[in-house]
């Protein structure tokens, strides 16, 4: 640790440690990323046991077998289920998050404190003290195997983190503006639609982003409530290669498993900043 | 104004209980002649507020409620719960494989918490000197954190940390007596929580921004005084960015006591060896969804909600003697 900082401390000398350091951390952070993309290319029988990152002639093979699917699924479908979960998941939370969080910013009403501590004290709540009873309330509504239990929650805003996300964005707002929108007789729902929604956007943004990589990340959510392979997202899919004994197609699963990480990395790197800021932020503001 | 500021220049103390109101253009006293509080914003209030109020009685509220009784009960999801007082309770502190799962956990939280908020501390104080390149580094470790926790991260650890790969290469060429992390009931444990440190880069970017916020005069005059540098780590970056750390400390802590499905992905769904990856959720899943015992499963549930509170608590009281907010800081 004193090494690292004195790196950050000095000058000059100090600009080769720096970049010293960053290489090394760099490299222990990507090696996993890099060790899959090179393994993808192997051969299955060579996947653990070769030490070579990037194999010295790489085959397709295990790209092409995912297009004939697994267990008879085309990978498609995981594929497309994962999509509809996600972008549904992103549209309820965007939907309801911002409408909550304008009650809490924006207006007035009696009991606003008692129930944001209590919206807070969601945000620290484990959520395994509710996998039973919600297992038992979606079953009794015949709701097993639909993706309604998967999305429900982000249509009425339980996600108490993007909530309070966008409260402290909606607080930063300048108070002219909504005050103006009032002297012009907009109501409410108007000021929420036309101006505090349009400024809000860099929170919408990482919040919908946030929600699109959790809702594709989910594993236990689709290994509760999904049980035919027809509805499996991409984790449940990428879990069927472990069902299967004994590595039966050991290439195929480290390639489904590169595949099934290019939609969060394409969002990682087109939206970046938005995640590490709106990250940077939740913490100050803790 | 005596509110409390809450702005990206300073870190506010917060007691947990009213909303943090913002000083500055955001807020203030109600403007002349707009509408106070009234049957009106009432009304728009709770209108606003419904998807909220109907997801917290029927998703939160109401589930929460349903599962403590359910704690005192035998059901197995087809037949009416019956009642059996604290059966569930007692069975599960006479159950090894619960207090396994305990054991598990609490070394998975106790090890990995630590560590993992340490190098983001480290990286972080590395990465918040202004440098060419910074900004590129910061982002790359930050990705780990948003692919860490996918099945896909968990398949390749399982692969690097088994018998012959790449670990236990390196463990060999070091002449370390291997065989793989993955097989061995005392060292599985430590693949998962290499996966956890991974994900230093969330907790990392939190860090860099409280570091940002320490004045630089604080060094200087801290350098005319012939402190060293582990003094001016000590007396005055680890002080000023103490909210910052409460704030990594918490969310972490609560976050790492819900492992489930790395434990699940790594062991191959069998939260072995030897039970040594039987993360408490786990044991969760499997009293409930394979024994299909969800009474005591919700009872598990409920203690976890209990052991969760108190650490949370624990946090928060601690503050006194280890959080410096600075008062009113910009």
């Amino acid at each position: 640790m004193s090494l690292l900082y004195a790196a950050v401390r000095r000058r000059g000398p100090g600009a080769l440690a720096w970049h010293l350091g960053a290489l090394v951390v760099l490299a222990v952070v990507l090696y996993p990323v890099a060790w899959t993309i090179g393994a993808s290319f192997k051969p299955s029988a060579d996947i653990i046991g070769a030490l070579d990152l990037f194999p010295a002639d790489p085959i397709g093979d295990n790209y092409t077998r995912l297009t004939e699917g697994i267990a008879d699924i085309p990978v498609s479908t995981f594929f497309l289920n994962s999509a509809y979960i996600a972008v549904g998941s992103v549209v309820g939370v965007v939907l309801s998050c911002s409408l909550t969080a304008y009650a809490f910013a924006k207006v007035r009403f009696a009991g606003r404190n008692i129930m944001f501590a209590v919206m807070i004290g969601t945000l620290l709540l484990p959520y395994h003290v509710l996998i039973i009873p919600q297992y038992v309330l979606f079953q009794k509504l015949e709701l097993i195997n639909t993706f309604t239990p998967l999305l429900i929650g982000k249509y009425l805003a339980t996600d108490a983190f993007f909530v309070f996300l966008m409260v402290q964005f909606m607080r930063g707002l300048p108070k002219e503006l909504d005050e103006a929108a009032r002297l012009d007789g907009c109501g409410h729902l108007r000021t929420y639609w036309s101006i505090v929604m349009p400024l809000c956007r860099p929170a919408l943004v990482t919040s919908a982003i946030f929600t699109f990589i959790n809702a594709w990340n989910d594993f236990m959510g689709p290994l509760l409530y999904l049980n035919e392979p027809d509805k499996y997202t991409v984790s449940m899919g990428l879990k069927m290669f472990i069902d299967q004994d004994a590595v039966a197609d050991y290439g195929g699963m480290i390639a489904m498993s590169l595949v099934a990480l290019l939609p969060v990395l394409a969002f990682f790197v087109a939206f970046q900043r938005y995640l590490i800021d709106g990250m940077a932020t939740s913490g100050l503001k803790g | 104004m005596t509110h409390i500021q809450i702005s990206p220049g300073a870190v506010a103390p917060w007691d947990g209980r009213s909303v943090p109101e913002r000083s500055g253009p955001g807020d203030g006293p109600p403007p002349n002649g707009a509408k106070g509080t009234g049957r009106g914003e009432n009304l728009a209030g709770y209108l606003f507020m419904s998807p909220w109020i109907a997801g917290f009685l029927f998703l939160i509220a109401g589930p929460m409620v349903f599962s403590l009784y359910l704690s005192f009960t035998e059901y197995n999801l087809f037949e009416a719960p019956r009642w059996i007082g604290l059966r569930n309770f007692t069975d599960m502190f006479a159950d090894p494989r619960w207090r396994q799962s305990v054991k598990v956990t609490s070394w998975y939280v106790l090890i990995g918490t630590p560590v993992k908020l340490a190098a983001a501390l480290a990286v972080a104080m590395l990465l918040a000197q202004k440098r060419w390149g910074q900004s590129f580094y910061r982002a790359a470790f930050y990705a780990p954190s948003l692919i860490g926790a996918s099945v896909s991260a968990a398949i390749v650890w399982r692969a690097l940390f088994s018998d012959d790969a790449i670990v236990d290469r390196t463990q060999k060429v070091l002449g370390f007596e291997a065989g793989g992390w993955i097989g061995d009931p005392e060292m599985i444990i430590y693949a998962l929580i290499a996966l956890t440190v991974w994900q230093f880069g969330a907790p990392m970017v939190i860090f860099l921004a409280g570091l940002k916020q320490v004045p630089q005069e604080l060094y200087e005059a801290a350098e005319m005084d012939g402190a060293g540098r582990r003094r001016k780590f000590f007396h005055i970056t680890l002080p000023m960015i103490s909210p910052v750390l409460f704030f990594n400390v918490l969310l972490e802590t609560i976050h790492s006591f819900q492992i489930f499905g790395s434990a699940y992905i790594v062991s191959n769904g069998s939260c072995g060896p030897a039970d040594a990856t039987l993360v408490y959720t786990c044991y969760l899943y499997e009293q409930g969804f394979v024994n299909s015992r969800m009474g005591f499963a919700s009872a598990m549930g409920w203690l976890l909600l209990v052991a969760v509170g108190l650490v949370t608590a624990v946090l928060f009281r601690s503050q006194k003697r280890w959080v410096h907010y600075e008062e009113g800081g910009r």
